[in-house]
């Protein structure tokens, strides 16, 4: 197999697998994050056993993070692969005649959700890190109460945080429109099952991206009221 | 009509090519773009000019030699045909026309419009056949009973001309719809299945020797194939590999 991985169609794969567990950990994190909107505690109960459960912790986080950053790296190096695959670029070309604007423009929409990861890495996971890891802090108490939600809805005070979470969302969206579909062609999708895929695939890409736009303003004007 | 035609032109392999302007007159709606192409050498070899290289066999869309990427389309803005079928009536009097080489690493460009495309027959060289006798006792192939579905599905990817339009307007200049049909036509018959394992892997691996980049399932090739060889293909091809590697 080890051979398999290292042809073109074996990266294709490896792209979509590590695709699918990073939609299915979108999933998860969407319905731990919708509990903020409904449920304040069960959001808090639900984020303490998150960030406390020792398997959560020490055994898939390592490998969401290792999913995340193999996704990056790979379709970077598929990226520049593809790239060199023609030295000199046509003079004219009319890609729209032919395919979708999020198709070709993956690697954008995938470094625009990079930066954003960035952003919220430094939002919420480096202070989560510093606080359970550096301070040793595993209590998840502020002042005697859960401190998930009240530092979920600062994060959002101010505008310009939403916003940029807004945008990002959006870029994610345009990233799934095509990406959900193409990693289940990639993995050999048979066509009969195609028109399904497309609309799982399209209220995936829009529901859970609107979703947390939905979050994200919610507890903007949530918190000012 | 009147037109203004910008070239792609290169002396050989190892020139530094160019886009070059010309203008034709006098061409008509009913003509193909390769005859539009030959009023324009003949005027380029009367006033003594190079007349600009271009492939072109059969002129009727199966041998699959026209290539051409026009107005930033390969085979032009028609759809299901090749450059041979394409007509000037998809034009408009007046209009500028860029005319360029298949681009891609793998398909080196020989002369102004020609590009060397013997890369796909090393690819069907490493496994695109079937092994049967052919001495004389050649079994009947309809000795074996085979359903209409696979039939049709097997045809259909065989309708491939080789042409390399998929290569050409993808963006990452892949091969893998050409590789597909040619994996598919013998993955979906009883007589391909003997060989189908080591078939695929060596097709692949061909094929990611010849640096054709990889597939981003946006379906261009799909849409801009003269025979219309269905994405399908490509995840079948994808089944077949993984397949062949869990045996």
């Amino acid at each position: 197999m080890g051979g398999f991985f290292k042809s073109s169609i074996g990266r294709k794969v490896a792209m979509a697998l590590s695709a699918f567990f990073l939609m299915f950990f979108l999933l998860q994190h969407f319905a731990i994050n919708i509990l903020s909107v409904f449920s304040p505690d069960t959001f808090n109960e639900v984020s303490h056993f998150m960030g406390t459960n020792a398997l959560i912790q020490y055994g898939l986080q390592p490998v969401l993070i290792f999913g995340v950053v193999f996704h990056f790296v790979m379709g970077f190096i598929l990226e520049l692969k593809n790239k060199s695959a023609r030295k000199i670029s046509y003079a004219k070309n009319h890609g729209a005649a032919n395919s979708t604007w999020t198709s070709r423009n993956m690697i954008w929409s995938g470094l625009a959700i990079l930066a954003f990861i960035v952003l919220h890495f430094i939002d919420f996971w480096f202070p989560e890190i510093n606080t359970k890891f550096i301070e040793g802090d595993w209590s998840g108490l502020h002042d005697g109460e859960f401190r998930y939600f009240h530092e979920l809805q600062e994060k959002f005070l101010s505008p310009v945080r939403v916003g940029a979470y807004v945008v990002a969302f959006v870029l994610l969206m345009l990233h799934l429109l095509h990406g959900f579909t193409s990693a289940f062609q990639s993995m050999g999708a048979t066509a009969g099952r195609k028109k399904t895929l497309q609309n799982i695939g399209k209220a995936y890409a829009i529901i859970i991206p609107l979703g947390f736009i939905v979050i994200a303003i919610y507890h903007h004007f949530n918190h000012i009221h | 009509m009147n037109l203004t035609l910008k070239i792609w032109r290169q002396k050989d392999a190892n020139a530094k090519g160019q886009m070059v302007e010309y203008k034709v007159t006098e061409i008509s709606e009913h003509m193909s773009f390769l005859e539009m192409m030959d009023v324009l050498n003949e005027q380029l070899v009367n006033s003594g000019d190079e007349p600009v290289a271009f492939d072109h066999d059969c002129r009727e869309g199966i041998c699959g030699m026209c290539s051409m990427y026009i107005n930033g389309e390969a085979h032009g803005p028609d759809r299901g045909v090749t450059t041979c079928q394409l007509h000037m009536r998809m034009f408009k009097d007046g209009d500028t026309i860029t005319i360029e080489p298949f681009r891609a690493a793998a398909f080196p460009v020989i002369k102004d419009l020609v590009v060397d495309r013997t890369s796909f027959e090393r690819i069907q060289q490493a496994g695109g056949y079937i092994s049967v006798n052919t001495s004389g006792n050649t079994q009947d192939a309809n000795a074996i009973p085979i359903s209409k579905h696979a039939a049709d599905e097997a045809m259909d990817a065989a309708t491939c001309i080789g042409c390399g339009a998929c290569v050409a307007t993808c963006k990452n200049s892949s091969a893998m719809l050409f590789v597909g049909a040619k994996v598919s036509q013998y993955a979906l018959l009883p007589q391909g299945q003997v060989e189908a394992a080591d078939r695929v892997q060596n097709m692949v691996a061909q094929m990611d020797l010849e640096g054709f980049g990889n597939c981003t399932n946006t379906g261009a090739c799909e849409i801009e194939c003269p025979k219309g060889i269905s994405l399908e293909n490509i995840a079948r091809m994808n089944r077949e590999l993984m397949k062949a590697n869990l045996k």
